[in-house]
């Protein structure tokens, strides 16, 4: 695709006519991998490996040094990871995330992938805080035949949740998809919130949520590693999906997400219809890195 | 991390204490700390380079002052010139001339236009003037109707848009029923779109020419990274912006894209969302975003004294 040209091809820029890997090229690969949204942190990381390896003249040219920095990225994003199993049924589903990142459409592009598979999904609208946010969800709902629970705006977003679980149990279905507010991860008390409709959540039914994802958005920089520590930390996450790939951002912050808390990325967004969603494929994801 | 900036250039200027000048040498470390800073704080990594050079032409040949370490000398220069290059055009809403006044709120999904759409017309009506709100996004979900309860909840009239109606009409019509509403300044909120889809930007140009707004800000989110300046200038190059709104920066969100933004398009930040409440809407403030940027307020108050 044109916008997902990747930025590592200018490594190859950087690297042309180069017979000798010095400092200073050292330098400016480095700060590429920044301009990638990768986190400060993890190009230190990357760079002190290489570094060493260029010093005991392990990597001697440009081409040995791009593989090598490929193969380094490539075992950062391949974290251990299982397919998400969809059972025991109903399975649910916790979508969390700051504002604005993609978790309502986000659910509605699940519900679809879901129902193709011949799935029964139930929608559960806990945002009960941003305008409008119910009839969003519900519009979704209608356009792909999925029943929302709600109640009104301003409720309980854990009495919502609790009802959701309950009308999944009634209803038999196979996926239970919980939308909820968006929120800073710097905000304490709406932090707690969601602590508590976890709380919720597993009392009605024992082991869920058997799924917390946080929506990052890729266009999101070196803040996208403070949300997923600060999510994780408060609410265990299972996963991450990153959404608005299908613009000219790098999506870098994968590397960084994955290396530093070894969480799987779960699936992409590329588009806002219900079908612009995929799965992750870690090599695809390090190829385009660095395509031309 | 970098609220170790500090540290960092002091220990990187350990050996200068006291006594020389700042010489082409001796800089070079130390500058390499700021620029790792700076891209830690998401400011573009072209923007960075400039302004690297810029502080290092400064910086070059001064004493080093007694009052200061060599470090601190080198973040009061990076602190001033991130100042004058954000702060060097502030500027508030320019409403002048015909009436109704047109304001079009642009920018990518997400980043909060509708939201802020609410705040503005909140802040215009306890300024005297009487907005009307205009839902122009017929393409999200719920989007018409998020602005008809947030319109609500600020006590001013929304437009009722027909989502059938292609946005440039909504707007149009908008701009003509407002004077027979007795309402002087009409705020449209637009669809969230991607800077590289053609044909949604070209239906921003074409709303442009229909209601000739006097206002065009881009609602731009504060965690951008690397890729605001790229957003910011395709907006810029399509439409002319006027201004920028940058929102979510209550977080802990360094804010470099708003140097960044500020660097590509030239036009001020007239306002940042600190919040999702209708209130939570401030002016912006150059030195705060300064201090974001380096992370270190404290230190600074302390630097910019000596
Ligand atoms: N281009 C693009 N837009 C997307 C994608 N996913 C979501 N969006 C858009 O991003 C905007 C925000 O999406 P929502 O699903 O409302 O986000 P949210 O996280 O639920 O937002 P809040 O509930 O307000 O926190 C909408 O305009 C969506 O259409 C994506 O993968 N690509
Ligand atoms: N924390 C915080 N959230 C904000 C701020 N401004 C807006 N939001 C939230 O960001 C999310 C998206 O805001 P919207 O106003 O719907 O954004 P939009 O740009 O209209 O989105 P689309 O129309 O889908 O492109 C909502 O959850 C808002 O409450 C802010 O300054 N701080
Ligand atoms: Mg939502
Ligand atoms: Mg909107």
């Amino acid at each position: 695709e044109k916008s997902r040209k990747g930025f590592m091809r200018q490594v190859d820029d950087l690297l042309f006519g180069k017979s000798k890997i010095d400092d200073e090229l050292l330098d400016e690969l480095e700060e590429l991998l920044v301009t990638g949204d990768i986190s400060v942190s993890t190009v230190e990381e990357i760079f002190s490996q290489v570094r060493s390896e260029v010093a005991r003249s392990e990597l001697q040219d440009g081409e040995a040094l791009k593989t090598r920095l490929k193969a380094i990225i490539s075992s950062m994003v391949k974290v251990t990871d299982h397919d998400i199993p969809w059972e025991p049924t109903p399975y649910c589903i916790l979508m969390v995330g700051v504002n604005g990142v993609g978790k309502t459409t986000t659910i509605a592009k699940l519900g679809y992938h879901l129902k193709n598979q011949g799935k029964k999904v139930l929608f559960v609208a806990s945002d009960t805080f941003r305008a409008a946010a119910i009839e969003q969800l519900q519009t979704w709902g209608e356009r792909l035949d999925i029943p929302v629970i709600h109640h009104s705006p301003g409720a309980d977003p854990s009495a919502v949740a609790f009802d959701g679980i309950q009308a999944a149990l009634k209803r038999q279905v196979d996926v239970v998809l919980i939308d909820t507010a968006g929120r800073l991860h710097t905000k304490v008390n709406l932090m707690e919130e969601l602590k508590k409709i976890r709380k919720v959540i597993g009392k009605r039914l024992d082991g869920a949520p058997h799924e917390v994802l946080l929506v990052l958005d890729a266009t999101t920089g070196q803040n996208a590693l403070n949300q997923a520590r600060q999510f994780h930390e408060v609410t265990p996450l299972t996963g991450i999906i990153l959404t608005k790939l299908d613009g000219t951002a790098r999506g870098g912050i994968v590397v960084s997400i994955t290396n530093e808390l070894k969480l799987p990325i779960r699936f992409i967004g590329i588009g806002e219809k219900m079908e612009d969603l995929e799965p992750f494929e870690p090599e695809v994801f390090v190829d385009a890195l660095f395509s031309k | 991390m970098f609220d170790n900036l500090q540290k960092r250039l002091d220990s990187v200027f350990k050996k200068l204490k006291g006594y020389g000048r700042l010489t082409e040498e001796n800089i070079q470390e130390g500058l390499r700390e700021v620029r790792l800073a700076l891209l830690e704080a998401d400011v573009n990594y072209k923007v960075v380079k400039d302004f690297i050079a810029k502080v290092k032409e400064r910086a070059l040949g001064q004493e080093v002052m007694e009052s200061l370490t060599p470090g601190q000398q080198v973040v009061k220069i990076v602190h001033q010139e991130l100042i004058e290059l954000l702060g060097g055009k502030t500027s508030s809403l320019s409403l002048a001339g015909k009436s109704p006044a047109v304001i079009m709120l642009v920018g990518l999904q997400g980043s909060g236009k509708t939201t802020t759409s609410a705040k503005l017309a909140r802040f215009l009506k306890k300024k005297g003037r009487r907005p009307y709100l205009v839902p122009a996004d017929v393409q999200r979900p719920a989007a018409i109707k998020q602005l008809q309860v947030l319109s609500k909840q600020v006590g001013v009239e929304c437009y009722p848009s027909d989502p059938k109606e292609p946005p440039v009409e909504i707007a149009r019509k908008a701009v003509l029923k407002a004077p027979l509403m007795n309402l002087d300044t009409v705020i449209i909120d637009t669809a969230g779109r991607l800077h590289i889809d053609e044909a949604l930007m070209g239906e921003l140009k074409a709303m442009k020419e229909k209601v000739a707004p006097q206002e065009i800000l881009l609602v731009a989110d504060a965690m951008t990274g690397q890729d605001a300046v790229n957003m910011a200038k395709a907006f810029d190059d399509a439409l002319g912006i006027t201004g920028v709104i940058l929102t979510k920066l209550e977080g802990d969100a360094r804010g470099g894209a708003a140097l960044s933004i500020l660097a590509v398009t030239g036009k001020p930040i007239k306002f940042v969302g600190i919040g999702e409440k209708l209130d939570e809407l401030e002016a912006f403030h150059p030195d705060r975003v300064a201090n974001r940027i380096l992370g270190m307020g404290d230190v600074l108050s302390f630097i910019e004294k000596a």
